[in-house]
């Protein structure tokens, strides 16, 4: 195994040194405009296409995720509750949930005739941006003091309020017979996505969904690319190594963690109003505290604290889980004459993958540099430490 | 000191009459353990100052509450002619005051290089927004910063070599230097460098010796230090505060503290 790995990596030297150095970039462009051009060769309302877009969301809500985790080094296990404001954004402002309020803004011809709340879907992306960067910063302010396991409780416990509330707001009343949500029941009917010029998205063609998302996914990850290479990135590398040094050095910890916490969440909630509109309803049942760890998940196989680590991870992940689970392997246990789904095995198969990853690969799939830095370092150093004694 | 003091006796104000860096009777307590006991200590501009002690006797503690990790229990601080009290240790670095550890505490899955443009942090602007869109004037800082940095180690004697290295590869003696680096990069007017030959042989010791002589000169600093080294103290330092069992017990030239009963006693003991 390790004579496998030091040989790829040999291998890989020996690519760097020939590909000129603008390689990575070059690749990159390659992949983003092949992902922008792949509707063109799948079926539009086909199970990868559907498998797709919902990918494409996850990889915004970990590379969410990524900043708060990966960056800042704070153990987020709440994440869910930035998809519930997202997706609540939705239910609120672009549908007749609010039936008694009569709000219409840049809407399709049939969307303003209806009675409710109804925005463009670009504003509620921004609502959804500002609520969920302000419940943030909320979840963010009792952590301060805390570290490591303890900030992973609070905001797993902040996760599972929002949940709870989410699934009882249908009793919360504000007036006029409407509710805060509608539980378990969901709130039906949410507006798809509406442009002038290009008219409403629809269920039968995802390919509009596919790219709305993707160009959320490509401003999210610019952003992740330049703040990564900046001061506020720096500065929370620094508070992840060593909290007392970096506040010694001048980095003021109130603002620059929660600033993780507010983008962070901001993306989450991006994502999560995305796909409330993709499903047409926003059900209190999403909210599940599996949904945390499915994204943190994402982060640690593609390698925490790697944009690009983040990406692939979710990619992974969520293809396993929406594709090849679902569509292509379901029927193999039949093949063998096996009574049962592969979907019904899911979980096992999740579980099995990621101790296989954490295995061969505990720094992730595409790690950090500094991370790939240490791992590699360590190796090389046990073994000058062996040919000593040996 | 004399040489600094003015002339005219200076009215008792909580301003910089007496030296840039002033502490007015600390005392730290946790729990009942009173680790600073109304210690007070000047620190005249321009000037190497030492606190010595015994293992325990505060010197840490006390570093704690001027730079703002620690909150006095009661007392007063006073740099540059304001009350730094309460103030974050942020807040405190901005106002020119940077510090090394005990015991290193570098970013050490940082490079050499990024461990000083942290350093600099309190001096840059840039924001959200403008690194977002990465601003001109954003680059250009941020260009700046890292040539800045370069400089600094350069100065301060780490090998170009080893700038993009991780900080927890760097060497002992190295990490110490890029830990010097990473405080010069505030542009502080006071030093507080704790245990900076710790783990030192003699002839490193004297370098850092001949070192903080240079950066006193070359950068107008102020350094206060902590120091076990008596041959460095002795050496290096215009004036020497010694503090045992969290009370300060001498103050004074190294000549006045070497002859001190009290100095004498914390470190050999009582005469039998």
């Amino acid at each position: 195994m390790s004579e496998l790995i030091a040989q790829l990596t040999e291998w890989r030297t020996a690519l760097e040194r020939v590909l000129p150095w603008w390689w990575p970039r070059a690749l990159a462009l390659a992949l983003l405009a092949g992902g922008a051009l792949m509707p063109f060769l799948v079926s539009e309302a086909g199970d990868f296409m559907n498998a797709s877009v919902i990918a494409l969301a996850y990889v915004v809500m970990a590379l969410g995720l990524n900043i708060v985790v990966g960056f800042a080094g704070l153990l987020d296990l709440g994440y869910v509750a930035f998809y519930a404001f997202g997706a609540y954004c939705v239910g609120w402002f672009g549908s007749g949930f609010f039936f008694r309020a009569h709000v219409h803004v840049l809407v399709s011809k049939v969307a303003s005739t209806l009675p409710g709340i109804h925005l463009n879907f670009l504003l509620i992306l921004l609502s959804a941006v500002v609520i969920t960067s302000v419940a943030g910063t909320i979840i963010g302010l009792p952590t301060l003091r805390l570290r490591g396991d303890y900030i992973a409780i609070v905001t797993l416990a902040f996760g599972e309020i929002i949940g709870v509330t989410a699934v009882n707001g249908q009793d919360i009343h504000l007036g006029g017979g409407m509710t805060l949500t509608a539980g378990n029941l969901g709130i039906p009917a949410v507006d798809p996505p509406y442009f002038p010029g290009i008219g409403l998205f629809s269920q039968l063609d995802l390919r509009p969904w596919y790219w709305l998302i993707y160009a959320v996914m490509v401003l999210v990850l610019v952003v992740n690319l330049r703040v990564r290479d900046s001061r506020l990135g720096r500065a929370w590398i620094a508070l992840r190594e060593d909290e007392v040094a970096a506040v010694s050095m001048g980095i003021p910890l109130v603002r620059t963690k929660l600033l993780a916490y507010a983008i962070g969440a901001a993306f989450g909630g991006m994502s999560g109003a995305f796909l409330g509109a993709l499903y047409t309803s926003v059900n209190a049942g999403q909210f599940a505290f599996s949904f945390s760890i499915f994204v943190l998940a994402m982060i640690i196989v593609g390698g925490l604290g790697s944009i690009w680590g983040a990406v692939v991870g979710a990619l992974a992940l969520s293809y396993t889980n929406y594709y090849l689970i679902p569509d292509v392997l379901n029927e193999v246990p039949h093949k063998f004459g096996l009574n049962f789904n592969l979907t019904q095995l899911s979980f096992g198969i999740y579980g099995f993958l990621l101790v296989l990853v954490m295995v061969l690969r505990p720094q992730g799939l595409l790690p950090e540099r500094r991370r790939r830095l240490e791992l590699t370092e360590a190796v090389a150093s046990s073994e000058t430490m062996l040919e000593e004694s040996g | 000191m004399e040489a600094h003091a003015p002339a005219a006796a200076p009215p008792p104000s909580p301003g910089d009459a007496g030296g840039l860096l002033r502490a007015e009777n600390t005392t730290k307590e946790f729990g009942g353990l009173v680790a600073v006991n109304g210690v007070s200590l000047e620190v005249p501009r321009h000037a190497i100052v030492s606190l010595i002690g015994p293992n325990g006797a505060g010197k840490t503690t006390l570093f704690n509450m001027l730079t703002g990790l620690y909150k006095p229990t009661s007392g007063r601080i006073f740099f540059a002619g304001r009350d730094i009290t309460r103030k974050r240790p942020d807040v405190i670095t901005s106002l020119g005051l940077a510090r090394t550890f005990q015991n290193i505490r570098l970013f050490g899955a940082m490079s050499a290089l990024e461990n000083v443009m942290i350093g600099r942090h309190s001096r840059m602007r840039a924001g959200l927004f403008g690194s977002i869109v990465r601003a001109p004037w954003v680059r250009r800082e941020e260009r700046e910063v890292r040539e800045r940095a370069r400089e600094q180690l350069a100065y301060v004697g780490v090998r170009e070599s080893y700038f993009d290295q991780l900080a927890r590869n760097l060497s002992y003696g190295d990490q110490r230097r890029v830990e010097i680096a990473r405080a010069l990069a505030s542009d502080p007017t006071l030093l507080l460098l704790d245990e900076p030959t710790a783990g030192m042989n003699p002839r490193e010791s004297d370098a850092l010796t001949d070192f903080m002589r240079k950066l006193r000169d070359e950068l107008s600093l102020t350094i206060l230090l902590i120091e076990h080294d008596m041959r460095v103290v002795m050496g290096v330092s215009e004036r020497i505060t010694v503090v045992d069992h969290g009370n300060k017990i001498a103050e004074g030239s190294p000549a006045e503290v070497r002859s001190n009963e009290r100095v004498i006693e914390a470190y050999l003991g009582r005469r039998a």
